[in-house]
C-alpha cells in the first residue's frame, strides 16, 4: 500500500478557466524543480476560453517517475462546481484545501481526509483592488498556502517572481504580497506543513522542464526548416507559435533585418500540407503541425507526397478521437491513420517521440528521413507531451550535425549529366536523384500524382506503373534500415515482455518496477518508428507473450504489429487507455497482473 | 495527364529573342486535347509571351491542378519544372513553392472547374496573399473529362449539349479576384492571340497575384447553341475595355499614344504597360468601377474583356512577410542554425 512521503506525492488543483491560474500552477511546479525535486505537470483543460473547470495536476518525485500517478493526495479544490468530484479524488489520508471566504455545506465532507479551509478570496480581496487582480491574486494566495503546506523554499519563490515580473515593479510587489499572505495565513492558522513535504533535492541539474510542442518547434529551426504552413488546431498550435519565436529571436538576418523564414498561416489543412508539398519540391526544409482531423484532411496530399515522392514533415500532436473528438484530451488513436494515409497502396514513414526530449531530435530526424528517402514523414506527438510540462535532459546540439538533404542534383552536377529522368533508381535503394526548379534547363522534370513511368512520363502502361510502385517497396525496405532502432531492456531470463509506443514510456518503465516489486521481471520494446526495422521483429521472436501498452481503443499498434511482423496468432495481448487523461503505471500493472491470474485460474 | 514528345527538328532560320533562342525553346509536349480546343491556343500565346520577354525557360515554374486545362502545362516550357497537383489544391503548391524560392516566374494553369469548384478556398485565399504569380483560369464552363456537366462557372440559363439548362448562377472569376483584393485582373479569349499575348507578358511581369480568365471554348462538349462558352457567342458578346501594349524595361517607346485614353503602369522590373482604353468611361486603376462594370455588362450578357484592373504598389507576399530577398533555398544551413551556445540561452527559461 502506497502512502505519500516527502518527495513522493501529487497535488492537484482545480480552477475556473480563464482565471490566470496558469502562472500561479508554474510557480509552484518551478519552485519544486529548483529546490531540485523532479516534477511533472499534467494540465487538463477544457476546450473553452473562459469559465468552465480546468485542472493542473502536479507530480513530485525524487525517484523520478514522470508519469500521471493516478492518485491525489493535496487537493485545491478551488472551484465550487466541480468540489464534490474533486473531493472524491482525495486518496484516503490525504488532504484538501477550500476557499472559506464563503460557507461550505456540512455534506461536502469525508472523515477519512484533513479538508481546510483558507479565506482565499478575502485575502485577496481585502489587500487588492480591481476586479481582476483579485481573482488573478487569489490564484497566488494559494500558491503561498501550498508553500507553507509543503515547506517550499520561499527565496526560490521569490527569485522566480522576481524573474517573471522583474521589469513590472507594480507586479512584482503585488505577487510577492500575495505569496506572503496566503504563506503567513496558512503558518498561523493551520497545522503546517504537512506530513509530507518537499525536502531540497539534487535530481534536476543538467535538466529543464519544457513541453514538446516548444521542444518540437526549437528542434525544427535547428533542423534547418524555413518554410512553415499550418491551420491553428488544438493541441499543435503551440508548436508553431514557438517555431516563430525561436525564429524571431534567431533567423533575423543581422544586416538586413529580413527573416530567414517563412511562416503562412493556411486557410485549411489542405492547403498547409500542400504549401509543405510545393515548399519541399522547391528546396527547402518545410513542415506543418496539426493534429487528427488536421490529418484526415491532410490524406490526399500524403498520398500524392508518397507517389510522386516528395520529401514533407507533418508533426501531428494526436488527441482525442474520432470525429471532433476531446480536442484537449490526449490519445494514440492516429497511428494507423498516418500509417496508411491516403487512398490506394499507400504507406508512410512514422516516428514517435516519448517525451519532449526526443521531439527536439526526432524534429532533426524527420527532416533528414523526409529528404533522404524524399517522402513524407509524419511524427507522431500528442497532447500530453506536446502541452504538459515535462522534466527532462537539456537539450544537447552536435555542431557538426549538417542535414541530409538526400539525393539533390543542383546546376552543377545537372550540368554534367547527358540527360536527367526523375525517377531512375540508379543505385538500388528505391530512391532516385531530384533536382530543384530554376536550377538548370536539363534537370527540368513534370511531377504528377497521376501515373508515371521511371523517366517521370505519364503512362498508363500496366508494366511502368507497375514498375515505379514495386520500387516504392524497395525504398520502403530501405526505411526500414533508416529509421531508429527500438529501445529494448532485455534479458534473456524471460520470455515475457511490454511493447509500447510513444508517452506510454513512463508508465510502463514505472509499472515495470512495480512488477518486478512483485516478483514479475520484464522485459521491454518501445518502438520509435514505422516501418518496423528488423530489431522489433527480433524482439517479438525472443517472447511468448507480450503486452502491447497503447492509448486507443482499437489496439492500433497491435494491430500494425500483426500486419507488419510475423507474429504468433494469440502471442500479443492488448493494454489500451483511451479516456483521454495521460496513463498511469498502475494501470499497467493492474493489467498485467489481472491476465496472469486469469492464466493462472485457466 | 497524356503527353507526347515533338520531334526535335527545326527550322535553321527562326528568330531568335534576346537570349539567343527561338520560340521552339519554349515549347512543350504534344499536346493531346481535341483538336480546336482553346486551351491549346491559350498554351500557345503562353509559349509567345514567354519567348518575347526572353526570360529563360527553366526560371519560369508552371504549376496546374486537375482537369483538361490543368493538362497544358505539359505542352510548354519543356526546360521548366511542372507541377501538375491534386484537384483545386494548385494554389498551396505554388504558394509553398514560392515561399521557398520568390525569385521564379510561377505560372497557375487552373480551369473554371478546378477554381471555381472543388478550388474556389484556395484560389480565393491565394490571392488574398498576393503571391507573385500568374494565374489563368481556362474556362470553359463545362467538365470535360468527365463529359460534359456544368461547371460552376456555366451562366444561369445556357444549355448543355444534351439540352440541359442550368438553374445556378455563375461565378465570375474576375468579380470575385476584385473583391478579394487581387492587384491585377484580366480577362480575354483564347481565339484573340492578339489581345491575350500582351496580357500574359503584363500578367507575367506583375508583381503580385495576376487573375487571367481566359474563355476557352470546348469543341466537343460546349460549342453548340445555347451554349455562353462557345466559340460564336464569344466572338458576338465580347465587350474590349482595355487594350494593352507591353513594353519590356529594355525597349524605347516607339508608339506615340493620346493622354487622357492612354494609361502607362508601370511595373516593378521597370517595365511598362500601356493601357489604351476602349471604353472611354471605365478605369482600369478603380477596383469598385471594375466589378461594377462588370457586373452590369454580366447582366446584359456581355463579356467584358482587356486588363481590367491592376495595382502595382500592392506589397506581395514575402514583403508582407519581411521574407529575405535571398531565396530561401539558397540561404546556407550555416545562417539558419542559431548554434550551441544560442541553444544554452534559450534553455536558462526552462530551468
Amino acid at each position: 500500500m502506497r502512502a505519500p512521503a516527502d518527495n513522493e506525492f501529487t497535488l492537484k488543483i482545480a480552477n475556473v478557466n480563464g482565471t490566470g491560474s496558469a502562472s500561479a500552477n508554474g510557480l509552484i511546479m518551478k519552485a519544486l524543480f529548483r529546490m531540485g525535486i523532479p516534477v511533472v505537470g499534467k494540465n487538463y483543460f477544457p476546450s473553452n476560453i473562459q469559465g468552465l473547470p480546468t485542472w493542473y495536476e502536479i507530480r513530485v518525485s525524487e525517484r523520478g517517475h514522470l508519469a500521471r500517478s493516478g492518485y491525489i493526495d493535496l487537493m485545491v479544490a478551488m472551484n465550487a462546481e466541480t468540489y464534490r468530484k474533486d473531493l472524491d479524488c482525495v486518496e484516503p489520508g490525504g488532504f484538501l484545501v477550500y476557499d472559506s471566504t464563503w460557507p461550505r455545506s456540512n455534506l461536502l465532507a469525508r472523515d477519512d481526509i484533513t479538508i481546510m479551509g483558507i479565506p482565499l478570496a478575502k485575502l485577496s480581496n481585502e489587500n487588492f483592488s480591481g476586479a481582476r487582480a483579485r481573482i488573478l491574486m487569489k490564484n497566488v494566495v494559494y500558491a503561498g498556502a501550498i508553500a507553507a503546506l509543503l515547506d517550499l523554499d520561499l527565496d526560490i519563490i521569490s527569485e522566480l517572481l522576481n524573474e517573471t515580473f522583474g521589469q513590472k515593479a507594480h507586479l512584482l510587489d503585488a505577487n510577492q504580497q500575495a505569496i506572503r499572505l496566503g504563506y503567513e495565513w496558512t503558518r498561523e492558522n493551520l497545522q503546517t506543513p504537512l506530513p509530507f513535504v518537499a525536502r531540497p533535492a539534487d535530481k534536476t541539474a543538467d535538466h529543464i522542464i519544457i513541453d514538446g510542442n516548444t521542444a518540437t518547434g526549437l528542434g525544427a529551426v535547428y533542423a534547418g526548416a524555413t518554410v512553415g504552413a499550418w491551420y491553428p488546431i488544438t493541441p499543435s498550435t503551440s508548436l508553431m507559435d514557438a517555431f516563430k519565436r525561436f525564429c524571431e529571436q534567431t533567423r533575423k538576418d543581422p544586416d538586413s533585418g529580413e527573416n530567414n523564414f517563412s511562416i503562412i498561416q493556411a486557410e485549411d489543412e489542405l492547403a498547409a500540407i500542400g504549401m509543405v508539398l510545393g515548399a519541399s519540391w522547391a528546396g527547402a526544409r518545410a513542415f506543418t503541425p496539426t493534429s487528427g482531423p488536421g490529418i484526415s484532411l491532410m490524406s490526399e496530399f500524403l498520398g500524392y507526397g508518397y507517389f510522386a515522392e516528395i520529401p514533407a514533415v507533418v508533426f501531428n500532436v494526436q488527441r482525442c478521437g474520432p470525429s471532433t473528438g476531446m480536442p484537449t484530451r490526449t490519445q494514440q488513436s492516429d497511428i494507423t491513420t498516418c500509417a496508411f494515409a491516403s487512398h490506394g497502396d499507400t504507406r508512410h514513414v512514422l516516428l514517435f517521440p516519448a517525451n519532449p526530449e526526443e521531439c527536439f531530435y526526432s524534429a532533426r530526424q524527420a527532416f533528414d528521413l523526409a529528404e533522404r528517402l524524399q517522402t513524407p514523414v509524419i511524427v507522431l506527438s500528442d497532447l500530453d507531451i506536446g502541452m504538459n510540462d515535462w522534466m527532462c535532459h537539456e537539450l544537447q546540439w552536435d555542431e557538426t550535425y549538417r542535414p541530409d538533404r538526400g539525393k539533390v542534383l543542383r546546376a552543377a552536377e545537372v550540368e554534367k549529366l547527358e540527360v536527367f529522368h526523375r525517377y531512375v533508381d540508379a543505385d538500388h535503394d528505391g530512391i532516385a536523384p531530384r533536382t530543384l526548379p530554376g536550377d538548370h534547363p536539363k534537370g527540368a522534370y513534370f511531377t504528377r500524382g497521376s501515373g508515371h513511368n521511371m523517366y517521370g512520363g505519364y503512362t498508363e502502361s500496366a508494366e511502368e506503373y507497375q514498375q515505379v510502385v514495386d520500387r516504392l517497396l524497395v525504398k520502403w525496405d530501405t526505411a526500414k534500415r533508416l529509421v531508429p532502432r527500438p529501445a529494448v531492456q532485455y534479458s534473456e531470463k524471460t520470455r515475457l515482455g511490454l511493447v509500447s509506443i510513444g508517452s506510454c514510456d513512463e508508465a510502463c518503465k514505472e509499472a515495470l518496477q512495480q512488477l518486478a516489486a512483485q516478483g514479475l521481471s520484464m522485459n521491454y520494446m518501445r518502438i520509435k518508428a514505422f516501418p518496423f526495422s528488423a530489431e522489433v521483429q527480433s524482439f517479438l521472436d525472443a517472447h511468448d507473450k507480450l503486452y502491447v501498452v497503447e492509448q486507443n481503443r482499437d489496439a492500433q499498434l497491435k494491430s500494425l504489429l500483426y500486419l507488419e511482423c510475423e507474429v504468433a496468432a494469440d502471442s500479443l495481448t492488448a493494454v489500451l487507455h483511451y479516456n483521454g487523461l495521460p496513463l498511469p503505471a498502475g494501470f499497467i500493472t493492474d493489467a498485467v497482473m489481472q491476465d496472469l491470474a486469469k492464466g493462472v485460474a485457466a | 495527364m497524356s503527353f507526347m514528345k515533338k520531334p526535335a527538328a527545326r527550322h535553321p532560320r527562326l528568330p531568335v529573342n534576346d537570349i539567343g533562342l527561338t520560340v521552339r525553346d519554349y515549347e512543350g509536349g504534344m499536346s493531346t486535347l481535341c483538336a480546336g480546343c482553346g486551351h491549346d491556343s491559350i498554351t500557345g500565346a503562353i509559349i509567345d509571351a514567354a519567348w518575347q520577354l526572353s526570360i529563360p525557360p527553366h526560371r519560369f515554374a508552371k504549376l496546374s491542378g486537375i482537369g483538361c486545362s490543368s493538362k497544358t502545362p505539359a505542352y510548354f516550357l519543356g526546360e521548366s519544372h511542372g507541377f501538375n497537383s491534386t484537384h483545386g489544391r494548385m494554389p498551396s503548391v505554388a504558394t509553398g513553392a514560392n515561399s521557398a524560392n520568390r525569385e521564379l516566374n510561377y505560372i497557375g494553369v487552373s480551369g473554371d472547374g478546378d477554381s471555381l469548384s472543388i478550388g474556389m478556398g484556395q484560389f480565393a485565399h491565394a490571392i488574398r496573399r498576393n503571391m507573385n504569380m500568374t494565374y489563368l483560369i481556362e474556362n470553359n464552363g463545362v467538365y470535360g473529362l468527365t463529359k460534359g456537366q456544368f461547371s460552376a462557372a456555366a451562366d444561369l440559363g445556357s444549355k448543355a449539349k444534351k439540352g440541359e439548362v442550368n438553374m445556378q448562377p455563375a461565378i465570375d472569376p474576375c468579380t470575385v479576384a476584385l473583391t478579394m483584393g487581387a492587384t491585377f485582373v484580366a480577362r480575354s479569349f483564347s481565339g484573340d492571340k492578339q489581345q491575350l499575348v500582351p496580357m500574359l507578358k503584363a500578367a507575367f511581369r506583375h508583381r503580385g497575384f495576376a487573375v487571367v480568365d481566359i474563355i476557352s471554348p470546348c469543341v466537343t462538349f460546349n460549342d453548340h447553341e445555347g451554349s455562353t462558352k462557345s466559340y460564336k457567342y464569344a466572338r458576338e458578346h465580347f465587350v474590349p475595355a482595355v487594350a494593352a501594349d507591353f513594353v519590356p524595361p529594355a525597349a524605347r517607346i516607339k508608339a506615340e499614344y493620346d493622354e487622357g485614353t492612354v494609361l502607362p503602369v508601370k511595373l516593378h522590373d521597370g517595365g511598362v504597360v500601356y493601357l489604351r482604353k476602349l471604353d472611354e468611361d471605365y478605369d482600369p486603376t478603380d477596383r469598385i468601377e471594375a466589378v461594377h462594370t462588370l457586373m452590369r455588362h454580366g447582366r446584359d450578357g456581355e463579356i467584358t474583356t482587356g486588363i481590367l484592373y491592376v495595382d502595382e504598389s500592392q506589397p506581395d507576399m514575402h514583403e508582407l512577410s519581411n521574407t529575405t530577398r535571398t531565396p530561401l533555398v539558397d540561404v546556407p544551413y550555416s545562417k539558419l542554425n542559431p548554434g550551441r551556445e544560442m541553444l544554452q540561452k534559450i534553455q536558462t527559461r526552462y530551468r
